[in-house]
């Protein structure tokens, strides 16, 4: 009997044989990633459990990204608590305003194909794009892991989502994410493992497979995983890293296929108030917005933001629209400053800011008042989750915000 | 660990997600208690103060969707809520309830038949007795079983790292 492809990363890390889905496995994370919200409670429990030294400090990264830059004093402490933290267990890799958790982990190379990495926020598995076993766990286990070294998981079923031929113009990897939530539904794919494959998922570029594995948790999944190929091995900066031993079994069992032709997919939106409610642009076009937001840990690299500032070059924002940029990381900023894509954006009406968490989990920058109609690229539109419990939230592709921002309502691009 | 009680009920719906538990405007107050007046305020903000020590939330399925966000057991943990019942529960919020001895419950029968107010009878690992019926509990695995009667994972992780020193 063949293995999906988690169930390789599985056995690579423990050096079983043989993994059954719904077995109970001891792994060794490679690299694990705790970030400003929960670092204060992270080293509570750390100290409280009784440990003295971490496993591996070189394992660990530490990232300020929810609470950058600070909106309210308190958010202070935090830094504090944590810096104090990364001097006291001798932690190095400690970025402190670069960008968004997610963007960073796979941007500076700290997660590879085959590695299995756990992080503090749910957003964990968008490493999966890398080909990496990648999931979100609580502050508690965090702590258990810088003490252990270890963690325990259940080993997922898998679904494979298989993506054949060319998406029409204005489609993106954002679409198919949503409509698979909406086909599955929010606990769809709960404790289970997405495995994406098809020509459309190998022509397609590790920013779009980040986007797809990064929603994978609003379906309930535990991860999702591209099996490691030439884009995601030259990316992550491992040539010649041997593909093959991870590559899913012809005969792999899974618990269901699900099959999409690219060519028939359409620019989707998820409507208020969960990422699985989802229905056509064209369905819901003509819904006045007051802000757009395009950014995240979901659609904010250059890629992104190309795509964007396609539509809107030379043209102007709808007077009564707020257009919000936040680029996912200082890098994807240079980027697009320097070939002047920043520029573009600027000329048409939006503002760009800092690079972080900011709008997308309704701390700062930019969250809105009762009633308000917001279209955000993120991955979230649950009630309260930007602003008031009223504010309705539309999640979309950058194309369809960039669009929506000029027409100041829901339009196809 | 509390094997046999009984609790008033408190009924929410399907997908009761973790910015529903906790919006994140009040993760980055000081303590859990603080943060427990705000508990499912988007949803319903009389609730926190209306529940009672012993009380059970009933929820749908896939209770406990989205964030990573520990606070949102804990705080529930703080209300005093003896358990959660629910059709089913998402995977990030199952690990942290577990690790911070909440203890959740999976039936998919029980939450539409129960109204609010009602009291409903609990046997961890057997059964949930509602208006003279019993719904079935499925037993647990015994990794969690072990977490929850430590009290939790850093009482687990205490009794380890004693036991190392010893």
């Amino acid at each position: 009997m063949g293995h999906t492809a988690i169930e390789k990363i599985i056995m690579r890390n423990t050096g079983a044989q043989h993994v059954t889905p719904g077995e109970i496995v001891v792994v060794k994370p490679d690299r694990v990633m705790i970030h400003d919200i929960f670092v204060p409670f992270v080293a509570e429990k750390y100290r409280q459990m009784g440990f003295t030294r971490v496993w591996n400090p070189d394992k660990v990264v530490l990232i300020y990204d929810h609470l950058v830059p600070a909106a309210v004093i308190d958010d202070v402490r935090h830094f504090k608590t944590g810096d104090a933290f990364a001097e006291e267990v001798g932690l190095s890799h400690v970025h402190r305003a670069d960008g968004i958790c997610h963007q960073l982990m796979v941007e500076q190379g700290y997660v590879k194909p085959g590695d299995v990495a756990f992080g503090t926020d749910s957003h964990t598995t968008t490493y999966g794009a890398v080909g990496a076993f990648s999931t979100g766990i609580g502050y508690t286990e965090m702590a258990a892991i810088l003490g252990t070294g270890s963690l325990w998981v259940r080993v997922p079923s898998t679904i494979r989502v298989e993506i054949e031929g060319e998406l029409p113009p204005h489609v993106s990897a954002k679409d198919i994410i949503l409509r698979l939530l909406g086909d599955i539904g929010a606990d769809g794919a709960v404790y289970q493992a997405l495995e994406f494959a098809g020509g459309t998922v190998d022509g397609m570029s590790l920013s779009s497979r980040m986007a797809i594995a990064n929603m994978a948790v609003e379906a309930g999944a535990k991860c999702a995983v591209f099996p490691p190929d030439e884009v995601s091995t030259l990316y992550s900066g491992a040539p010649g890293f041997d593909m093959a031993t991870l590559a899913p079994d012809a005969d792999a069992v899974y618990d269901r296929v699900i099959r999409y032709k690219a060519g028939e997919l359409e620019p989707v939106v998820a409507c208020p108030s969960q990422p699985d409610n989802i229905c056509p642009v064209r369905q819901v076009a003509g819904t006045r917005v007051d802000q757009v937001f395009i950014g995240s840990c979901t659609n904010g690299r250059l890629e992104d933001l190309q795509i964007a500032a396609d539509i809107l070059r030379g043209k102007k924002v709808s007077p009564f629209t707020r257009l919000l940029i936040t680029p996912a990381s200082r890098e994807i900023y240079g980027q697009a400053a320097e070939s002047g894509l920043l520029a573009d954006l600027i000329d048409a009406g939006a503002n760009v800011t800092l690079p972080g968490c900011g709008l997308c989990c309704g701390r700062a920058g930019g969250i809105l008042a009762p009633n308000e109609v917001v279209l955000a690229t993120n991955n979230r539109n649950f009630i309260g989750r930007m602003g008031d419990a009223s504010v309705q939230i539309y999640l979309a592709s950058p194309a369809v915000a960039a669009a929506t921002a000029l027409a100041g309502q829901i339009v196809l691009p | 660990m509390q094997t046999e009680f009984s609790g008033r009920v408190w009924v929410l719906g399907d997908d009761i997600d973790t910015d529903i538990i906790i919006p994140t405007e009040y993760l980055a107050l000081p303590t859990i208690a603080d943060m427990a007046p705000y508990a499912f305020s988007p949803l319903r903000p009389q609730l926190a103060g209306q529940i009672q020590p012993g009380d059970i939330v009933v929820g749908g399925k896939n209770f406990g969707c989205g964030s990573s966000r520990e606070q949102a057991p804990e705080i529930l943990k703080e209300l005093g809520l003896s358990a959660i019942i629910a059709k089913s529960f998402a995977r990030i919020f199952f690990r942290n309830a577990v690790n911070n001895g909440l203890l959740l419950l999976e039936n998919a029968d029980l939450p539409d038949a129960v109204t609010e107010g009602d009291t409903v009878a609990v046997t961890v690992g057997k059964q949930v007795v509602h208006g003279g019926k019993a719904y079935p509990l499925a037993p647990m695995a015994d990794n969690v079983l072990e977490i929850l009667e430590s009290g939790g994972l850093v009482a687990a992780m205490q009794k380890r790292n004693k036991a190392g020193q010893a």
